[in-house]
């Protein structure tokens, strides 16, 4: 399995295979605080990188999830309808948003590192 | 000045702590042709007796409801509201209280709110409620914009028996948004068919039970053929009460029930302010627009009340908000809920069945009045009359005699069905009265076809 | 993604209730503090809080549309109802028990004549539908109503049936968007500037009327950057709409360059009037260059808050919007005052802008606010604004060396408080906020405006005494003491002396409970 990938804007994209599975990072579930509600896109849907593709809201916040990558969507998570909660226990294992098959994978090679992220995080 | 606590002294002192010399260097940032060095053009202040005798005498010059024979509806109703409920509404905790953001000192307000959303989703025969819109026409473009939401669509159908104001609001509300509204044609027979106007472009089909006119509606194959174009079914209530005696919107297969909850505890005021219902399916909760509080509890595992779904609101989404709003009806809607508890049940039931009652037997009198019709086979307390005569000279003519005849449908759709008009029988309408109208209707009516 | 608009998600330190260690009881209450049931908990079959008159013989004509079940609703007598909701409003702060400083929301004293006047039957018992004939006084009302916001603000015109602040600020957006349209340039016009210490009510209008919202920075001192606000210009800038006094308590130094800055490139100024408490009597926003400017009936003019409303948000036009007002408004000629509601009233064909509710607007807030008006009076609501703009700097004075004061003053009707001067002591904007309640306050707005670290915008109002001020300004002087000192549990856990203690919103958001239903039992004690 490759390793995890970071947007800028605290997403993460981990591929397997021709998909990619995405979510929020362990940093962002804590600045966000207790997440509340997940709200997720429809399987089959398409984006561009960058787009809004899912809305995490904690008691207080809304905030918009973007497209590390454009494609399409071909899962989503199903479990975080019922336990929101399971972003905030586990934001880079159980707690994923949804899968995504990326049109071009040389976008990929956009994004941060686990190193790149950290140094991000830490500035 | 009564309301002004500060006194000279105080005001100096306070100027000193403050370390300017006057008021003026306060205002120092205002541009000096803004400043105002004089009093602007308005009469001075005065004391209580004075503003209460001027206030008063504005008062005199309109005619109140309960004054006279009484039968305007059309969207307000006059019935007859517990003295306990002004009594209540009217504590300081209750009437001088903000929107509850602070619940540990607000749980009278939030608990209040959590019954009354759980009153509405009751009456309306849905799964939630909020905890109130403005009013019954504003919930329904709210009702709208929610709907495009929820199907992202922008195109919706209302229908001809829709009070014409709500209808108004709707198109004045979503102008500029994208959307387009369609209008079905003025129908007052209770014959309208709208299922094919629904297509899979259509976000929503908007109608109303009891309609304009009074008819009763069954709307259940309605939401079926809405639902197989997956577009939504908004019904809309203008008499709350109605609901006591009728099959709810929510058992015809509504997704959103919206309402005006007038009726109960509010009173007439002239239009304003009333209090907006709003209900609809637990799916759509988290599309749903307006306040709303739920329960929870505290560490110690007691029971407590917050406003809750807060991240929907234009205060944390701004742009991307479910609505603009950020106020309820909120002493309305505890007046509302207030009554309510005092109906119960049994109450409000009764409550209808005398309305329904009293309206039928208002109709089959003011039927015996030759050249005058009453349309309606179906009613709930307001029906609708065909004069053979124009109806808005006959209302004028019957309020120069101190009767108030009811709505003619021309106020609200000017030179549209002239002849009809709108007559609303509540519990506070007295068979005196009714035969006042009969009498004085069927004078003006033989008059004018002699 | 980060977006961390809006209050924190910490609530605290939900694990303390209170500091009292409370016996148990018995019943649950604790002497004049009930544990109050639902109502729904309450019914017993048979009661019944109103006697109704024997259903009198008719037929039916529901049409086979009876409803064939019950609804639900408990029964009760007058007795339980009236127990209920005073036990209830017991549990609710007020502005009638003490200092509410509530900032941008001004929370003053509503005088009891305004809801004396209201509830006359001449304005009350009134239908809104009623003949011409018969509604000349609540007529009279709305005319006098005009009469006094349009002279107040020196605007020729006035919509007032908005029904309250956001309402109003639709419709004056909505204007704006009309006069576009009217002019031809609706499809090009889209961009709407605002600041960002903006209220979130103004994105939400913009967005909903097809509009784009741009933000504009604001400088050191909180106000608007001018610079950035002109480079911000151009063909198709709707308008820009600005809060003034601003949201940071601040009077916009330059605000007739940046009214005459959007009207050179063909836009208009929306005036978020939230704030006129500050300037009424003393500033006229025509004078300012503004086009439309909503007036919260239920802040500057003191109809009651309610809990929540209900409020009115009348908003005044400039001769240039005025054509796009909505219906209905008042006109007189000989024959007494006519209430205007559909093109083609007047005799004319002037441009359907349309209605914005139902009916008239806020007739009940019409009543209160004017007797509030005349009662002051133009000397009465100058002094209004003299002893608001007194008061808040006098806070300020009182406060600023031992909290922290993002900005110079002077301020206006507010003053603003970040939370430097709780750096490192592990109390936060909340737990100050919170620890206020067991002052016997209510809290101040916290958290906004968004443009300060952990903001606290104290409103005291003119109906506050100085005895009155001194208290709450000791009262804070003392919690930052405590604060900086070692008594963090204080904060934390606060409030102590509330009817509840912090209430756990992530279970609320997360599992909505919204209604009561048969099926639900009382939550029980947590093990």
């Amino acid at each position: 399995m490759a390793d995890k990938k970071f947007t800028e804007d605290h997403e993460w994209i981990e591929m397997d295979g021709i998909t990619g599975r995405v979510g929020i990072s362990a940093y962002a579930q804590e600045q966000l605080g207790d997440i509340v509600f997940v709200e997720l896109p429809e399987v089959g849907t398409t984006f561009a990188k960058g787009d809004e593709v899912a809305v995490v809201e904690s008691v207080k916040a809304a905030s918009e999830v973007y497209a590390p990558v454009g494609g399409e969507v071909v899962a989503v998570n199903a479990a975080l309808e019922g336990e929101p909660g399971l972003v905030n226990e586990s934001a880079e294992e159980d707690g994923w948003f949804f899968e995504i098959k990326p049109a071009d994978a040389g976008e990929l090679d956009e994004l941060m590192d686990q190193a790149a992220y950290n140094d991000h995080i830490a500035d | 000045m009564r309301y002004l606590p500060l006194t000279d002294d105080d005001r100096r002192a306070m100027l000193a702590t403050i370390g300017v010399r006057s008021v003026d260097d306060l205002f120092i940032d205002v541009p000096d042709a803004a400043r105002l060095d004089d009093l602007i053009d308005l009469p001075r202040h005065q004391g209580e007796l004075a503003v209460e005798r001027d206030m008063s005498g504005l008062a005199a010059q309109s005619v109140a409801a309960g004054s006279v024979p009484f039968f305007c509806g059309a969207g307000a109703y006059r019935h007859h509201v517990p003295a306990t409920v002004d009594h209540l509404i009217q504590r300081s905790e209750f009437l001088t209280a903000y929107t509850p953001y602070q619940p540990e000192i607000a749980q009278g307000t939030l608990q209040y709110l959590y019954e009354f959303q759980s009153q509405v989703a009751l009456l309306t025969g849905m799964e939630v409620a909020n905890a109130s819109l403005y009013d019954g026409s504003t919930g329904t473009a709210e009702a709208v914009i929610m709907a495009n939401r929820v199907t992202r669509r922008k195109k919706a159908v209302l229908s001809g028996a829709l009070h014409p104001h709500y209808a108004q609001v709707v198109k004045t509300t979503l102008q500029y948004d994208g959307s387009e509204i369609v209008e079905a044609p003025l129908v007052s027979d209770g014959q309208e068919s709208l299922a094919d106007m629904i297509d899979d472009k259509t976000s929503c089909v908007v109608v109303q039970t009891p309609d304009l006119f009074g008819h009763l509606h069954d709307y259940a194959a309605l939401a079926d053929a809405a639902h197989a174009k997956g577009a939504l079914l908004i019904i809309v209530v203008t008499e709350i009460v109605s609901l006591g005696a009728l099959k709810s919107p929510g058992d015809m297969g509504a997704d959103i029930v919206v309402a005006e909850g007038q009726s109960l505890g509010v009173g007439l005021q002239f239009g304003g302010p009333y209090v907006g219902l709003f209900a609809t399916r637990q799916k759509l909760v988290r599309q749903m627009p307006g306040r709303v509080a739920g329960e929870t509890r505290d560490a110690a595992g007691k029971r407590g009340y917050v406003l809750t779904l807060s991240t929907r609101e234009q205060h944390i989404r701004r742009e991307k908000a479910t609505s603009n709003i950020c106020t309820n009806a909120g002493l309305c809607s505890l007046a509302f809920s207030i009554h309510l508890s005092l109906l119960g049940e049994s109450g409000l039931q009764k409550l209808a069945a005398l309305n329904h009652a009293m309206a039928s037997r208002a109709a089959d009198r003011l039927a015996t009045i030759p050249g005058v019709t009453v349309l309606n086979d179906t009613f709930f307390n307001e029906f609708t009359l065909q004069l053979p005569v124009a109806a808005a000279p006959v209302v004028d003519q019957l309020a120069q005699q101190n009767i108030i005849a009811g709505v003619p449908v021309s106020r609200l759709v000017p030179g549209q069905a002239e002849d009809l008009l709108l007559v609303a029988v509540t519990e506070t309408t007295t068979d005196e009265d009714v035969e006042a109208l009969a009498r004085a209707l069927s004078a003006i009516v033989e008059g004018a076809s002699s | 993604m980060m977006n961390k608009q809006g209050r924190p998600t910490n609530t605290g330190d939900a694990g303390d209730t209170g500091s009292a260690a409370r016996i148990e009881t018995a019943t649950g209450h604790y002497g004049l503090d009930h544990n109050e049931p639902l109502i729904f908990e309450q019914g017993v079959p048979g009661r019944s809080g109103v006697d109704l008159p024997e259903i009198p013989d008719a037929p039916s004509r529901l049409g086979g549309l009876a409803r064939a079940d019950q609804i639900g609703l408990p029964d009760l007598t007058e007795p339980d109802v009236m127990r209920h909701y005073v036990r209830l409003s017991r549990k609710n702060y007020a502005i009638d028990m003490g200092l509410f400083p509530l900032g941008s929301c001004t929370m003053k004293h509503n005088p009891r004549l305004n809801e004396k006047m209201a509830r006359q039957p001449g304005f009350f018992d009134v239908h809104p539908l009623q003949p011409e004939s018969t509604i000349q006084g609540a007529l009279a009302v709305m005319d006098e109503l005009t009469h006094w916001l349009t002279t107040l603000t020196g605007m020729p015109a006035v919509a007032l049936s908005p029904k309250a602040g956001a309402h109003g600020e639709f419709c004056g957006m909505m204007a704006i968007r009309a006069a576009h349209e009217a002019a031809g340039e609706g499809a090009t016009r889209t961009r709407v500037l605002v600041p960002e210490s903006a209220h979130g009510t103004n994105p939400a209008t913009a967005a909903q009327l097809g509009l784009k919202v741009d933000s504009i920075p604001a400088t050191e001192e909180g106000r608007v950057d001018l610079e950035a606000f002109r480079a911000k210009l151009g063909p198709d800038v709707a308008g820009i709409m600005l809060t003034n006094p601003n949201t940071c308590g601040l009077f916009e130094r330059d605000i007739r360059a940046i009214a005459d800055a959007i009207h050179d490139v063909g836009g208009y100024f929306y005036c978020d009037g939230a704030n006129f408490n500050a300037i009424v009597g003393r500033v006229r926003p025509g004078d300012l260059g503004v086009d439309a400017m909503h007036i919260n009936l239920h802040k500057t003019f003191s109809t009651p808050h309610g809990g929540g409303g209900p409020g009115a948000g009348p908003v005044v036009l400039s001769e240039a919007l005025a054509p796009f007002a909505p219906h209905p408004w008042v006109v007189g000629d000989k024959d007494g005052l006519h209430l205007v509601e559909h093109d083609g009233d007047q005799g004319d064909d002037a441009p359907a802008f349309g209605r914005l509710t139902a009916f008239h607007g806020q007739m009940g807030m019409y009543s209160r606010a004017l007797t509030y008006m005349k009662s002051h009076g133009t000397d009465g609501l100058r002094q209004v604004a003299e002893d608001s703009v007194l008061s808040a700097n006098y806070v300020l004075a009182r406060l600023k060396d031992h909290m922290s004061a993002p900005f110079e003053g002077p301020c206006m009707h507010e003053a603003l408080f970040d939370d430097r001067f709780l750096e490192g002591t592990g109390v936060t904007t909340l737990d100050f906020a919170k620890a206020m309640i067991d002052e016997g306050f209510h809290p101040m707005t916290m958290y906004f405006p968004l443009v300060v670290h952990g903001a606290m915008l104290i409103e005291p109002t003119e109906t506050e005494s100085k005895q009155s001020l001194d208290i709450f300004c000791d009262s804070l002087l003392a919690l930052a003491e405590g604060a900086k000192g070692n008594d963090k549990e204080r904060f934390t856990a606060a409030p102590h002396f509330a009817p509840t203690g912090r209430l756990d919103e992530t279970l609320a958001a997360r599992k909505p409970n919204l209604r009561w239903s048969v099926a639900q039992k009382p939550l029980e004690a947590a093990e």
